[in-house]
């Protein structure tokens, strides 16, 4: 019993390994597909794309990372509380925009003073994601309308709004962008820009893995949190146990909708040169959200982790066009990793019955417990 | 009347791919798998066809060139969905999730590979499959112009496409065991139907039509391919939804988001829409407002097919 006990506590728990193993077969994939594509370059671009966060960029590229990952974690965290619920916010892309918008209005037309130049911003951009999520938890609660569905067609609406918002409100005419932050208003850095020498991280990130912290409290600590899964396992169930379901289902849209926001608030308030641009295409961190949620499980710690590796891969991607690869190799093989994640549960069932079989071999004629 | 000729000739550019690709996601959502993967086997198969157009324009009389760009989107389509087939099939996986890599990969993958072979992502090619005038149909008042000419042979397909499909679901045997895997795979199980088997048809024929679809929407849109669909697989989706699973209200639906997509895309066309001054954000927003309208109003009334996007385990109960 003792030595089972141990051998446990050195495993890796199998939800993990089996995520490990979805990246490991996209990276495969994606290393083939790069010395297929240009057998000459292909070293080359195999070892930016597994180390180019150091090398290629140096320490300057890992502060990078962090900057790239902070946005997709609040977007992972969004899509993974709304998982939660069993409610598939394939609308990140919109909150992200709405949310991004929001708070830009508030940092560049209202100056408020000192700290809460760059802090009412970010609850602006809270709230836009807010009730850009709400409609379509309101149409899902009360007149059951598909949630996928309705939160693309927001992406679009959002996209189109933001655009023409922006070109009404806050527009830069001559880049076609949204104007840039004030100085006074943008995230402070809070010394990593020295630590990671002038790069674009900044205190966001702090501001990303709190907020993981306190989701990860509220839907394992608190009645809220546990009400909002007994509605995602099993809604009629949790209907009988007295739980109101609809007002669960919109919450957690707008729980999802906030955090979002927050993200794209995050990252148009840093100052990292990134505006607005008023073109026709729905932002791309909304579906990155997707993958490191199901990447991390839902779990929101998982999701700091997995965030940072996209992001990873995603500045990789970026030092891979020296070597005259499409950064779009990126996108495949975060696909290939969302693709293989998808059949987590055959994987994990896998790993525990091979485990289990290991276990009956070690104790010889002794029926093993049922393992829970 | 001018006006009103050419608002049916655009609408009929936009309803033609959107209800190829409804009717195929109906197909598949009948047999009881979810596909919100049509979005990325538009893009998939019709990058095939274009590249195909691409390189063989030059060469082929333009007839051959887009009957053999329609087998290959067509084909392409369906190995494409064989993935989700697999994934949502074979290995109970969530269909939402694998249809979502799917749609990732497919614009990386065609943008990846378009700069491999060609340095650019844009896919160029020339539209010279647009019949300006169908013999004595196109001559007759009204009806001539406004369907027979500046017309494409696709939307003819289309049409076809809608009859046969009308007729296999309602008519045929295996029209019949499709519906039932849809409706409750453990019965038809008991009677001997191969659920998987019917499962991996419905999706194939999905993928087969979403790649048509894909190239009949590209065609007369552009004349440059990058790899984008802009949201019409969803559109599709929604076009399912409203037309309640069947094809003759697919049909009807799929004309009304035509109608709106139209209006949003070319409503400078028509001097009565141009003159009302509204803002131009209003018009592109048009379909997505009214697709969440229609929503609202259509969902509680079709429940859809029972067993949708629930894998099918033999031993469960």
């Amino acid at each position: 019993m003792n030595t089972k006990k141990k051998r446990k506590m050195f495993r890796l728990n199998s939800s993990l390994l089996s995520s490990l193993i979805a990246i490991l077969i996209g990276l495969i994939f994606g290393i083939v597909v790069l010395a297929i594509s240009n057998p000459q370059q292909a070293l080359n671009g195999i070892r930016t794309l597994l180390l180019g966060g150091f090398t290629a960029g140096g320490i300057k590229g890992l502060g990078n990372v962090l900057y790239y990952a902070m946005p997709i974690i609040m977007t992972g965290l969004g899509v993974g509380f709304a998982f939660q619920t069993s409610l598939f916010n394939i609308g990140g892309s919109g909150q992200f925009i709405v949310g991004a918008y929001c708070a830009l209005l508030v940092a560049i037309r209202c100056d408020f003073p000192g700290p809460l130049g760059w802090i009412a911003p970010l609850i602006a951009g809270m709230i836009g994601g807010a009730l850009w999520a709400l409609l379509p938890g309101l149409l899902r609660a009360y007149l059951d309308v598909n949630i996928v569905i309705a939160t693309i067609m927001m992406n679009y609406i959002g996209m189109y709004l933001v655009n023409f918002l922006v070109k009404n409100t806050i527009y830069d005419s001559l880049k076609n962008q949204s104007l840039p932050v004030p100085k006074g208003n943008t995230l402070p850095s809070a010394g990593l820009d020295k630590l990671f020498s002038s790069s674009m991280a900044n205190i966001g990130i702090f501001i990303a893995i709190i907020m993981a912290v306190v989701i990860y409290i509220l839907l394992n600590k608190t009645t809220f949190g546990y009400e909002i899964k007994a509605c995602g396992r099993n809604r009629d169930a949790s209907r009988y146990a007295g739980i109101n379901e609809k007002r669960n289902i919109i919450l957690s849209m707008m729980i999802s909708g906030a955090l979002v926001g927050l993200g794209g608030a995050l990252m148009y308030l840093s100052d990292a040169g990134k505006h607005i641009k008023v073109v026709d295409v729905i932002a791309s961190e909304g579906f990155d959200g997707i993958a490191v949620a199901l990447l991390a499980m839902n779990n929101p710690l998982g999701i700091i982790f997995s965030a940072i590796f996209i992001a990873y891969l995603q500045v990789s991607g970026f030092y891979m066009q020296t070597y005259r690869f499409t950064y779009e190799i990126v996108d495949v093989i975060i696909s290939v990793i969302i693709y293989f994640s998808a059949f987590s549960l055959i994987i994990k069932q896998m790993i525990d019955k091979y485990r289990l079989r290991i276990d009956k071999k070690k104790s010889g004629s002794q029926i093993p417990e049922k393992e829970v | 009347m001018n006006s009103l000729v050419f608002l049916i000739q655009q609408t009929m550019i936009f309803f033609v791919p959107l209800m190829i690709v409804a009717l195929g996601a109906m197909y598949s959502e009948r047999s009881g798998v979810l596909n919100i993967a049509l979005e990325g086997v538009m893009v998939f198969g019709a990058f095939w066809g274009i590249l195909f157009i691409n390189k063989f324009q030059a060469t082929l009389p333009s007839g051959w060139v887009l009957f053999i760009a329609i087998i290959i989107s067509m084909v392409m389509g369906l190995i494409f969905s064989v993935f989700h087939a697999f994934a949502a099939i074979n290995l109970k996986a969530d269909q939402t999730i694998s249809s979502t890599a799917l749609n990732t990969f497919a614009t990386a993958f065609c943008i990846f590979f378009a700069r491999v072979v060609q340095d650019v992502e844009q896919v160029n090619f020339k539209n010279t499959f647009r019949i300006s005038k169908i013999p004595v149909l196109g001559d007759m008042p009204f009806i001539g112009p406004a369907f027979f000419q500046n017309t494409y042979v696709t939307t003819f397909l289309g049409i076809l496409i809608l009859f046969i499909s009308s007729f296999v679901l309602y008519k045929t045997k295996f029209g019949l065991r499709l519906r039932s895997c849809g409706e409750n795979p453990q019965a038809a199980d008991s009677v001997g139907i191969n659920v998987y088997k019917m499962r991996y048809i419905g999706v194939l024929i999905s993928g087969a039509l979403g790649g048509l679809g894909g190239l009949v929407y590209v065609i007369p849109t552009s004349t440059m391919f990058n790899s984008t669909v802009g949201g019409y697989g969803f559109l599709a989706m929604t076009v399912l939804v409203f037309g309640q699973w069947k094809p003759s209200k697919i049909f009807f639906a799929a004309l009304f988001f035509g109608l709106t997509k139209t209006i949003g895309a070319a409503y400078s066309g028509v001097p009565f829409l141009y003159k009302l001054g509204i803002p131009d954000t209003v018009y592109k927003m048009l379909p997505y407002v009214a697709t969440l309208l229609v929503l609202t109003f259509a969902s509680k009334r079709a429940p859809g097919p029972a067993a949708a996007g629930q894998p099918y385990d033999k031993g469960k109960r």
